[in-house]
């Protein structure tokens, strides 16, 4: 998963409703108002939603009586957490060894520059979300890039810019991204990100 | 006792403690970072690795960290082991991999804990060459800045500002390569204590952004021991100058009083000294309301001497934020009965029923520090983080006490701090709250009881019957709140150490002889009640004790024509004085003034004298404890600016009256308040004398790194100029000096060998966290009178009732704008509060006023339109004012005052 930005994340911009104050409600009432139940309440907002609303967190925050930071610390810590909204497609990027020194670094700046996507970021016409990885256990591949579950290897800049075209292009939404919000009921992990820059 | 080995000597220490703190109390150099000596060990940055070894035989050992380690008798540890040396420089090169190597444009280079534990590791040479990662600073307001790229991760900034200070609006954020610590979004930060980060953390993240604005080293600032002059509690604090500009204030560890950290008023309130309007030169106005002319220092004499040269007819105003000298030489200018202390008269009632609660009764003052240890305390009337900011700090760890003590079955060592904080989870120990309004502490409140002042009154009374004061019961007492007196006398009587805080900002007098008698009751029944008063300003206590009648009397003694010339020290009288008194001193023949700067008293002043701040004169105040300390001049001032005694004295002298002003230096001016008044006897001996050296030699106040002595002058005279001789202290304006530790009085700043930041400390301690070398400085000048017969007061008001058509008002206190000389810093200016009228929601409802619509107050004869905020925790009937903020009026709280909308016009 990412690192998401800090600063101010988008506030609400789901249609449907009015900042979710009654969405949130509702799940503070799940689990009766009791604020050592903030991770799973924060899960089924973002199961919710898609990911956590700004204003959100802030209702939370004032309902329960946590203090804001600590809400953010704790979305920020677990990658399973998301403060912005998802893009259509979802490209994971190998910035590890291996991959660093085929070049993963000017692919990352071309997709940035292509899509203007920000690492951690969605672009603005919410097609992707770009989040660069460490290691994804495809060495002999590099360098790698996952889209959507997908793996495509022995990359170059502007085969990977093609690839992400074409995938901006067709009509199917992405249905691995939309089974795994579904599921995102386990509880939030910090293990498996993959291992630190060398 | 513990005997333990380190690298094979051994060492006794003592008991209980961890491997870190006994290492450094023996003054061992043994790297650190998450350890701090106020907040114990988490374990986490691995820094302060030793190898431990079962026995002698054991050759092998293994590592530990001497911060989580018990120092337990017969433990054998290295510290040079070359192992255990690779692991503590390995540790350092990790947390450099991130690390910006920005030393030269960093603030905190020169006093950089992490420069210092990266030298003393032995890690000299960066083999990383890969990019590292970096962070967007986060915009924290006018105080501190932030640059997070420095960061370490030892988790310290989150620990004191979450776990010590309170803080909400601060964590840690992310993970792994990419923690980041700050705010959850730009903004102010909201604790009032955040100025300590800058401290804490061991890296440039924090640093001051005052001091940005007027950037200087550590090694470059000449450096004196002081005092904090911005409330009543005595701080201790080392202020630094270059170029005759005050640059900053850091804490000046003192074990009893402030410990190792300040409040933000306390240290951004500086900037004063370095104002536009201050009063360099001597100011004549030949008609009252006429233009001031800038004057000579001898024509200002000769003009002062004309005036005063008239005789008896003179009288004196002193000053509560002004030193024990300076008051003292303006009573001997006048006379003792012809001395006015410069506070409104209920003020002086106030200040005298607190002195005599802490002189007259068996219950001993409590210091801060004394605070922070007790196990049950009490606060009545006092919004502490307002008024006395640091001993709010101080409270709030006490809510800790009594439950660390209950961990103790559970085996966990007193310093494991994490350990501690997750046995105890959200519990706090017996910490009750009295007050008017809310309060920042609340949160880590027992239980708070909100009440106009008289109800409090009531409370506290009934409070002291259930411990056994003979004073008659409190009937008709609601049921629920007679149950919790009953609960907060259990609660202290069962404690070992039990404090109640009063103060005089309630304005009730009756409040604090309540208060008095609570802790005496606890007293008289062998509880060590301890009484803990706020008194306002930094010299309060002192003054107190010096005498004098209140503002009131002078303006008697003006009306009754016993006064035509009036003599006003370091005092803005609008501030003590309603307007028909202030009216009264503008008409009097003749108003000297002596003050740093200008106000509403030195401009209606026919002639004015520069005085010298709390930077540029030594001088004695008196906290709230009845600590004399000693406060010693930082830099020489520009201009004409001298100390006020020395311009009382000058002025004596010139009336022909050398004789009863033969004091020509600090030190005799001391002696004779000591002579004069035997109140002040212990004045004198509170610091080494002028004489004082160290193997012949003056404590330096500049570093022994100071820089560019020839160039600083050099457009000037490029031959470097006799350092300026000081004929008031041991100190000199020069490096040259011993560099040996001073008496504790006088240790201008904290520096060892390989030491470079405020870490140095433990340097200087006699052990970690304990007195100074040489002991606590600062004398007390009452004791309490534990065998005397004790007088209960029995005030009783009755219950407080809200009136139709009238508010009473109550105030309500800014640590950011409601005292004088910190509002005028811009840092502060910047936080404080425009001037409104506080309502409850419901009040405000009931008299159809909206939030944020302007009403008209009227008072005393006074009318002033403020817009109304709301505070929701007000009781019904009850509004608050907020006090000394700039632009509001003085007026005595509480005060009935009627309210009545703006009408537009
Ligand atoms: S900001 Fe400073 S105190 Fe906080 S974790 Fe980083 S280095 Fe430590
Ligand atoms: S608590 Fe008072 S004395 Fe201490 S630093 Fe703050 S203002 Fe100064
Ligand atoms: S370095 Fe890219 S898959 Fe291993
Ligand atoms: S100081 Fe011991 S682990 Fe940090």
């Amino acid at each position: 998963m990412s690192q998401p930005q800090l600063g101010p994340p988008p506030t609400c911009q789901s249609p449907e409703h009015t900042c979710g104050v009654s969405v949130v409600h509702e799940i503070i009432e799940r689990y009766g108002g009791n604020p050592e139940m903030l991770i799973p309440m924060m899960q089924d907002i973002q199961a919710a939603e898609g990911y956590l609303p700004r204003e959100h967190l802030r209702t939370l925050g004032r309902e329960l009586g946590v203090p804001l930071s600590r809400i953010y610390g704790v979305a920020t810590f677990y990658a399973a957490f998301r403060l912005q909204p998802k893009g259509k497609h979802t490209i994971t990027l190998c910035m590890g060894t291996v991959c660093y020194l085929k070049g993963a670094d000017q692919i990352s700046a071309v997709i940035q520059d292509e899509f203007q996507v920000k690492p951690g970021g969605t672009s603005p016409d919410r097609k992707f979300t770009f989040a660069p990885v460490n290691c994804l256990g495809a060495c002999a591949l590099a360098p790698v890039m996952v889209v959507d579950g997908e793996y495509f290897g022995g990359l170059s800049a502007s085969s990977a810019v093609d690839i992400l075209q074409k995938i901006a292009s067709s009509k199917k939404p992405s249905e691995a991204v939309a089974k795994a919000d579904a599921k995102q009921k386990t509880a939030a992990q910090k293990n498996g990100r993959g291992s630190q820059n060398p | 006792m513990a005997t333990i080995y380190i690298d094979n000597q051994p060492y006794v220490v003592k008991d209980g403690q961890n491997l870190l703190r006994a290492c450094l109390s023996l003054g061992f150099n043994l790297p650190y970072f998450c350890w701090h000596p106020a907040m114990n060990s988490v374990g986490a940055c691995r820094q302060c690795a030793v190898k431990q070894f079962k026995d002698e035989k054991d050759t092998k050992g293994r590592i530990v960290m001497a911060c989580m380690t018990l120092a337990a008798d017969g433990t054998r540890i290295s510290i040079d082991d070359p192992e255990v040396r690779r692991f503590r420089a390995g540790v350092i090169e990790f947390l450099m991999v991130n690390h910006p190597h920005d030393c030269p444009v960093c603030d905190e280079g020169g006093e950089c804990h992490l420069q210092d534990m990266t030298v003393m590791t032995g890690h000299n040479y960066r083999r990383f060459r890969f990019r590292k990662r970096t962070h967007r600073n986060q915009e924290l307001g006018p105080l501190v800045n932030h640059e997070m790229n420095r960061c370490i991760a030892c988790y310290r900034c989150l620990r004191f500002y979450r776990d010590y200070a309170g803080g909400r609006d601060f964590d840690v954020f992310q993970w792994h390569n990419y923690v980041y610590f700050g705010r959850q979004s730009d903004g102010v930060l909201e604790n009032e204590f955040s100025g300590n980060l800058v401290e804490v953390c061991p890296t440039g993240v924090f640093t001051d952004k005052t001091l940005k604005g007027h950037y200087t080293r550590k090694w470059d600032l000449q450096t004196a021991p002081s005092i904090c002059v911005h409330c009543g509690l005595g701080c201790n604090t080392i202020p630094g100058e270059r170029y005759g500009i005050l640059r900053r204030i850091r804490n000046r560890y003192h074990r009893e009083v402030n410990g190792y950290f300040l409040c933000d008023r306390g240290r951004y309130g500086y900037e004063f000294v370095n104002s536009p309007r201050r009063i360099r030169q001597p100011i004549f106005r030949s008609e009252r309301s006429g233009a001031a002319q800038p004057v000579e220092k001898q024509a200002a004499l000769e003009q002062a001497a004309k005036i005063l040269g008239s005789g008896e007819r003179v009288i004196g105003i002193g000053s509560s934020r002004a030193s024990l000298e300076a008051n003292f030489a303006l009573r001997t200018l006048v006379g003792a009965d012809r001395f006015y202390r410069g506070l409104a008269e209920a003020e002086c009632r106030l200040l005298d029923t607190a002195i005599a609660l802490l002189r007259d009764g068996p219950a001993p003052a409590a210091s801060m520090s004394d605070a922070a240890q007790s196990d049950a305390v009490l606060v009545l009337g006092e919004d502490l983080t307002n008024t006395a900011p640091m001993l709010a700090y101080s409270v709030r760890q006490s809510t800790l006490q009594r439950e660390i003590g209950l961990t103790k079955r559970l085996h966990v060592s007193w310093w494991d701090d994490a350990a501690i904080r997750q046995a105890l989870q959200e519990r706090r120990g017996p910490l009750y709250i009295a007050t008017p309004a809310a309060t920042k502490l609340d949160d880590v409140a027992t239980e708070v009881y909100r009440a106009a002042p008289d109800d409090l009154v009531r409370f506290a009374q009934a409070l002291a019957h259930a411990l056994g004061a003979e004073i008659p019961p409190v009937s008709a007492l609601p049921r629920k709140l007679a149950a919790l007196a009953d609960v907060v006398a259990e609660a202290l009587y069962l404690a070992r150490r039990p404090v109640v805080v009063c103060g005089t900002s309630s304005g009730s007098e009756s409040l604090l002889r309540a208060a008095g008698n609570v802790a005496w009751a606890l007293s008289a029944a062998e509880h060590r009640g301890q009484l803990c008063l706020v008194l306002p300003d930094c010299n309060s206590f002192g003054l107190g004790l010096l005498g004098g009648g209140s503002l009131a009397d002078a303006c008697r003694a003006i009306q009754e024509g016993k006064a035509e010339t009036v003599v006003v020290l370091e005092n803005d009288l609008s501030r003590h004085a309603d307007q028909a008194a202030l009216k009264l001193l503008d008409e009097v023949r003749h108003l000297v003034a002596l003050d740093y700067l200008e106000h509403a008293t030195t401009a209606a002043a026919e002639l004015v004298f520069p005085a010298a701040t709390f930077a540029e004169a030594n001088g004695t105040l008196v906290n709230n404890e009845g600590r004399a300390q000693r406060s010693y001049q930082v830099f020489v001032p520009q201009g004409k600016t001298q100390a006020s005694w020395r311009w009382l004295q000058e002025m004596m002298v010139a009336v022909g009256r050398q004789a009863e002003a033969s004091w020509r230096s600090f030190d005799e001016i001391t002696a004779a308040l000591a002579e004069a008044l035997p109140i002040f006897a212990a004045v004198k001996d509170i610091a080494p004398p002028e004489g004082f050296r160290m193997a012949g030699q003056r404590v330096p106040r500049q570093p022994h790194r100071y820089s560019g002595r020839t160039a600083m002058h050099a457009q000037a005279d490029v031959h470097e100029p006799t350092p300026l001789a000081d004929p008031d202290s041991p100190l000199s304006f020069s490096m040259e000096g011993s560099q040996r530790q001073p008496p504790p009085p006088l240790v201008p700043r904290f520096w060892a060998p390989g030491w470079n930041s405020m870490q140095a400390i433990t340097r200087f301690q006699e052990e970690v966290n304990g007195p100074l070398r040489g002991g606590d400085s600062g004398r007390r000048l009452i004791e309490p009178q534990p065998d005397a017969a004790i007088r209960y007061f029995s005030d009783l008001p009755a219950e407080f009732e809200p009136r139709p058509d009238e508010w009473l008002l109550v105030p309500v206190d800014h640590i950011f704008g409601s005292e004088e000389l910190s509002a005028l810093s811009p840092g502060i200016a910047q936080l404080t509060p425009a001037p409104y009228l506080a309502l409850s929601a419901s009040d405000a409802a009931g008299a159809n006023i909206q939030e944020g619509e302007k009403v008209v107050l009227a008072m005393d004869g006074l009318h002033q339109a403020l817009p109304v905020r709301f505070l929701p925790s007000l009781p019904r009937g009850v509004a608050g004012l907020p006090v000394g903020l700039p632009g509001m009026m003085h007026v005595t709280l509480p005060g009935w005052a009627k309210l009545s909308k703006v009408t537009a016009s």
